[in-house]
C-alpha cells in the first residue's frame, strides 16, 4: 500500500472580510462588469458613426459590444488572479501562488477562487458544468412545452428560436468538457503516475473561461437572442441582432477553453507518465482522453477562426460570409462542420472511454481487446476529419464528392464497432455487477446502438434526401450525445464521484434515477424518429395537426427525463449536505491507480504512487482453456 | 468453478432464429410503409434504401442487444455468490476480432457502394449544385421549374412558359420535373415531402434536383433550414396532376400573370439581392 501524505498544518483562517477582499470569484465579478464597460465605451468611441452595424440596439453597436466581452472576460479572469503571476514575474517578485496546504482548507471558499490542483479544478468543472447542464436542460423543457401544441401557444416564434438556439448552444459547449473537465482533469494524473497537469494554471484558466463563456451566452437574452440554432448559419446570422454577438463571443471563448484543455492534457499524457507506465500500459481512458485532446486540439481552432471571420463581418466591414457583397454562405458551413463533425466525436470518444473503463471493474475481467478498442477510439478520430460534407448532403455544395462522404461516413462504424466488439466481449462470462455505474454503461451500449444505427440512414445520401433537416436527424444526434455522453457522464459521476467528493451517493436513489432516465429517454427520443420520417423538420414552432399526438407523448416523457434529473440533484444535496457519509476507499474494489489512494484524498494526493504492475486491468482469474493467449504484459489484444 | 454451458452456441442459434423472423417482419411488414411513400421514382427509390438499411441494420441491432442481454441475464452475479470471485482472464480472441472486422467491412463498402449506385441512378431527389452528375430523363421533355426561396416563403417560376412567377406548385404526372433552387436571402431548403426531393435553397446558387412523377398526388412543401423567426411558418402545399390538367392550369397562369411577367427580372439561375447593411 501506499503512504499517506502526512498532514500539513492548516494555515489560521483569516476572517471573511479579509478574505473577500483579495482575488476571488467577488473582485472578479466586480472587475468583469467594469471591464465589459470600459471596452463597450471604447467601442462607442471608435466606431463609425456611418456604418449601419448589425445590432439595433440605441447605444450599441458591434464594436462596443465585442469589446466589451472582451474587456468582461480580461476584467473576470483578472479579478480571480491570472495576472498575478506574470506580473509578479515581471516586476522582480517571487511568485505568489496558493500552497498545497489551502487546498485541505475546509469549507466551499477554495472552490470560489483560482486553484491550480487538479482535483479542486475538477469540482469546479462539475459544479459549473453543472449548472449549465441544467440551464440547458429546462431550456429543452420549455421547448418541448411550446410543442405541445401544433401552433405557439407559450412562446413567439423569436423567443422559441432563442430557446432551441440556447439550449444547442449551451449543451454542444459547455458539454464538450463534461467528460474531460471534471473527471479526465482528475484521474488522468493520478492514472499515469503524476500529482498535476503538465500546466496547472492553464488549467484553471480552461474552466475560468469556459465559465465566462456561459454567464456570455447568457447576456444574449439582454440583447434580443439569436435565431439561428447553435449553427449559426451565414447569412441568416447576418440579420441577428447584438444577441448574436453573444453567441459569438460565447463559442469563441468555449473554443479557447477546449483548444487549451486538449492541448495540457495531451502533454501531460505524453510528457508526465511515470518511469515503466508505457503507452501500452496506460488505462484505456486515459487513449480515449488522448484521442480527444488530439481532436479538440486539431479542429477546434477552426471553430475560432470562422467565428473570428464572422466577428469580422460584423465589426470591421469584411465580407467573408455574405453571398450579397462577394462572400460564400457555403464557405462558413464548409468551416464550421470541419470542427462541428470531429466536435461530435469530441462528446462521444470520453463516454468509449468511461464504458471501456469501468466494465472491467462491473465484470472482474480484464478488458477484452485492449488494443482492438485502441485502434477505435484513434480510428474513430481520425476519420472524423473526412467526413463533414455529409451535413451538407442536400446543399448542392460539391454534390459529386457524396459518395466519397457516404463511404467514409459509413467507415467511422467500424471503428465504433470495435468499441461494441469490446464491450461485448468484456461482459462475456464476466461476474457482472449491476451497480449504478455499471447500468449507465449498458444504458450507454443500447442507446449508442440506436443512436449509431440511425446515422447509417443519414449517411446513406437517398435515404439522408427525407431525414436531412428533420426530426430524424435530431433524434440521432440526442440518441448519441444525450444517450452517449450524457449517460457516461452520470455513469463517471456516480463511479469517481465517490472519490472526488469523499461522501457516499444513495445507491437506490441512484437506480431510480438511471431506470426514470433511461425509459424517459428512449420514451422521449424513440418516437422523434418516426416525427422525423412523417416530415416534421427541426426548429419549427408549428407542425401539422396529424403529428400533435406523437408530440405530447414526447413532451411528457421529456418531463419525466427532468423528474429524473431532480431525482439525481437530491441525491447529490443528500449526499454532500444532509448525510454527508463518508465513502469508502474502494467501494468498487477497483484495481485502477485512483482508487488506491485514501478517501479523502490528501492535498498533496500520494507520496509514493501506488504500485499497480504493468497491467492496467489484473482482473480475474487466469485460464487455459480459452484461445485467448495467457496474458502479456499490458495487456494485448 | 468450471461453467461448461455452450453459451457461444446458444446465443448464436437464438441470434439466427429471432433475426430471420424480426427481419422479416421488417422488410415485409415495416418497410413498405417507409417514408416518403411511392409517390414518384425518386421517393420510391428512397423506400428501397430505407428497406435495405432497415433490414440489414435489423440482425446487426438485435445480435448486439442480444449479446448484451444474454450476458447481463445469465453472467449477473446473484445474491449471495461469493464476491470475491472473478472472471476468467480472457483478454481477447484474435479470429472473433478478424471476423468482425471482415463482416463490418463488407457490410459497410456494400452499403457505400449501394447506396452511390442508388444515388447516381436517378439523383434521389436530392440537391445537386449546379452541375448535376445525374441527369434525368430526356432533356426535351424535362419540366423545368425554378423554386426561389426567401424569407418566408417559396415562389415558382416556370422558365418554358415565359417565366411567369407564382406561389402556386403544381407539376404534370409522369414527367420529369428539374428543380432548380436558389433564394434571395438566407439558406432555406426545399423539401416536397411526398416528392422525395430536398434541396438547399442557398444564395446567389443554383440547386438542380431532379424528380420524376407517376400518379396525380398532393404533396406538402416544408423550409428544412432554420430561415429566421417565421421559419416554422415557412410551409405550403402542391400537386401533382393529369398532363392535360397542367396544360391548361399552366397556360391560364401565364395568362394571369402576363402583365407582371415582364416587370420581373429577366429568368436567371440565381438573383442576387442588393449588397445590405453596409457602410457608405
Amino acid at each position: 500500500m501506499m503512504t499517506t501524505a502526512t498532514a500539513m498544518p492548516l494555515p489560521a483562517r483569516k476572517p471573511l472580510g479579509q478574505r473577500l477582499l483579495g482575488f476571488n470569484l467577488l473582485t472578479a465579478l466586480i472587475l468583469a462588469v467594469v471591464g465589459y464597460w470600459i471596452g463597450h465605451l471604447i467601442g462607442g468611441a471608435v466606431h463609425a458613426p456611418s456604418i449601419k452595424y448589425y445590432s439595433t440596439e440605441a447605444g450599441y453597436n458591434d464594436i462596443s459590444v465585442f469589446l466589451g466581452y472582451l474587456g468582461g472576460v480580461i476584467g473576470f479572469l483578472t479579478g480571480l488572479g491570472f495576472a498575478n503571476y506574470p506580473v509578479r514575474r515581471m516586476l522582480g517578485h517571487p511568485p505568489d501562488l496558493p500552497g498545497h496546504a489551502e487546498v485541505n482548507e475546509p469549507g466551499l471558499w477554495k472552490y470560489l477562487r483560482l486553484s491550480t490542483d487538479h482535483k479542486v479544478v475538477s469540482l469546479q468543472y462539475l459544479a459549473g458544468i453543472g449548472i449549465f447542464f441544467f440551464v440547458g436542460g429546462l431550456n429543452a423543457m420549455l421547448i418541448r412545452t411550446e410543442l405541445l401544441s401544433p401552433t405557439t401557444h407559450v412562446f413567439g416564434p423569436n423567443q422559441y428560436l432563442t430557446l432551441v438556439g440556447l439550449h444547442g448552444s449551451m449543451m454542444m459547449g459547455m458539454m464538450t468538457s463534461g467528460i474531460l473537465g471534471p473527471f479526465a482533469n482528475w484521474v488522468v494524473p493520478t492514472m499515469i503516475g503524476t500529482r498535476r497537469m503538465a500546466f496547472p494554471r492553464l488549467e484553471a484558466l480552461t474552466f475560468w473561461l469556459l465559465m465566462s463563456a456561459g454567464v456570455v451566452l447568457i447576456t444574449t437574452i439582454f440583447f434580443g437572442g439569436f435565431q439561428t440554432g447553435w449553427t449559426g448559419y451565414e447569412p441568416l446570422s447576418d440579420q441577428g441582432t447584438a444577441g448574436f454577438d453573444a453567441y459569438v463571443g460565447f463559442f469563441a471563448l468555449v473554443g479557447m477553453s477546449m483548444t487549451l484543455l486538449g492541448l495540457n492534457l495531451m502533454v501531460t499524457i505524453i510528457t508526465m507518465r511515470a518511469p515503466g507506465m508505457t503507452w501500452s500500459r496506460l488505462p484505456i481512458f486515459v487513449w480515449a482522453v488522448f484521442a480527444t485532446c488530439v481532436l479538440m486540439v486539431i479542429a477546434t481552432p477552426m471553430l475560432i477562426a470562422v467565428l473570428l471571420m464572422g466577428a469580422m463581418d460584423r465589426t470591421v466591414q469584411t465580407a467573408f460570409f455574405e453571398p450579397g457583397n462577394g462572400g460564400s454562405a457555403q464557405l462558413y458551413q464548409n468551416l464550421f462542420w470541419f470542427f462541428g463533425h470531429p466536435e461530435v466525436y469530441i462528446l462521444a470518444i470520453p463516454g468509449f472511454g468511461i464504458v471501456l473503463e469501468l466494465l472491467p471493474v462491473f465484470t472482474r475481467k480484464p478488458l477484452w481487446g485492449y488494443r482492438t478498442g485502441i485502434a477505435g477510439m484513434l480510428g474513430v478520430a481520425l476519420l472524423s476529419f473526412f467526413v463533414w460534407q455529409h451535413h451538407l448532403f442536400v446543399s448542392g455544395i460539391n454534390a459529386d464528392l457524396r459518395p466519397f462522404y457516404m463511404l467514409s461516413t459509413e467507415m467511422i462504424s467500424l471503428p465504433t464497432g470495435f468499441t461494441f466488439l469490446c464491450v461485448m466481449g468484456t461482459l462475456w462470462r464476466g461476474r457482472i455487477r449491476l451497480t449504478v455505474p455499471m447500468l449507465f454503461c449498458m444504458g450507454w451500449a443500447f442507446n449508442f446502438l440506436f443512436g449509431g444505427i440511425s446515422g447509417v440512414f443519414l449517411s446513406d445520401v437517398p435515404s439522408d434526401v427525407t431525414t436531412h433537416g428533420s426530426f430524424f436527424s435530431m433524434a440521432h444526434f440526442h440518441y448519441t450525445i444525450m444517450g452517449g455522453l450524457v449517460f457516461t457522464f452520470f455513469a463517471a459521476i456516480y463511479y469517481w464521484g465517490p472519490k472526488m467528493t469523499g461522501l457516499k451517493f444513495s445507491e437506490r436513489l441512484g437506480k431510480w434515477h438511471f431506470w426514470l432516465l433511461f425509459i424517459a429517454f428512449n420514451s422521449t427520443f424513440g418516437p422523434l424518429f418516426a416525427l422525423g420520417f412523417m416530415g416534421m423538420p427541426r426548429r419549427v414552432v408549428t407542425y401539422p395537426l396529424n403529428l400533435q399526438g406523437l408530440n405530447v407523448w414526447v413532451s411528457i416523457s421529456a418531463y419525466f427525463i427532468a423528474i429524473s434529473m431532480l431525482i439525481f440533484l437530491w441525491n447529490v444535496v443528500q449526499s454532500l449536505v444532509f448525510k454527508r457519509e463518508p465513502a469508502e476507499a474502494n467501494p468498487w474494489q477497483s484495481k485502477s491507480a485512483e482508487w488506491q489512494l485514501p478517501t479523502p484524498v490528501p492535498a498533496y494526493d500520494f507520496i509514493e504512487w501506488p504500485d499497480i504492475g504493468p497491467d492496467p486491468y489484473p482482473y480475474g482469474e487466469p485460464v487455459e482453456d480459452y484461445s485467448g493467449a495467457p496474458a502479456p504484459v499490458g495487456g494485448a489484444a | 468453478m468450471q461453467d461448461n454451458t455452450p453459451h457461444f452456441r446458444r446465443l448464436a442459434l437464438l441470434w439466427v432464429v429471432s433475426s430471420i423472423v424480426l427481419t422479416a417482419i421488417v422488410v415485409f411488414v415495416l418497410a413498405p410503409g417507409m417514408p416518403p411513400g411511392n409517390g414518384t421514382v425518386q421517393a420510391s427509390g428512397q423506400v428501397v434504401d430505407n428497406t435495405v438499411l432497415l433490414g440489414l441494420s435489423t440482425p446487426v441491432a438485435l445480435g448486439v442487444l442480444l449479446c448484451l442481454g444474454y450476458c447481463l441475464i445469465v453472467f449477473r452475479e446473484r445474491p449471495g455468490d461469493d464476491p470475491h470471485l472473478e472472471g476468467p482472464a480472457i483478454r481477447g480472441n484474435s479470429s472473433i476480432q478478424m471476423w468482425w472486422l471482415v463482416v463490418t467491412t463488407t457490410l459497410v463498402l456494400f452499403l457505400a457502394a449501394f447506396g452511390s449506385i442508388e444515388l447516381l441512378k436517378d439523383g434521389a431527389g436530392g440537391g445537386q449544385g449546379p452541375n448535376p452528375l445525374s441527369v434525368v430523363g430526356n432533356p426535351k421533355s424535362t419540366l423545368q421549374v425554378q423554386v426561389i426561396a426567401q424569407q418566408w416563403q417559396f415562389t415558382y417560376r416556370y422558365p418554358q412558359y415565359g417565366g411567369f412567377e407564382t406561389n402556386k406548385l403544381e407539376i404534370p404526372a409522369n414527367t420529369t420535373v428539374e428543380f432548380h433552387v436558389t433564394s434571395l436571402d438566407v439558406i432555406h431548403s426545399f423539401w416536397a415531402y411526398q416528392l422525395g426531393v430536398k434541396a438547399d435553397a442557398n444564395p446567389g446558387q443554383d440547386n438542380i434536383a431532379y424528380v420524376q412523377t407517376k400518379a396525380p398526388m398532393n404533396f406538402a412543401v416544408h423550409c428544412a433550414e432554420l430561415c429566421g423567426v417565421w421559419h416554422g411558418y415557412m410551409f405550403d402545399s402542391g400537386k401533382v396532376v393529369p398532363k392535360t390538367e397542367f396544360a391548361s392550369w399552366v397556360t391560364q397562369q401565364r395568362k394571369y400573370f402576363s402583365p407582371e411577367t415582364h416587370l420581373l427580372t429577366p429568368y436567371r439561375h440565381t438573383y442576387f439581392p442588393a449588397p445590405q447593411r453596409r457602410g457608405g
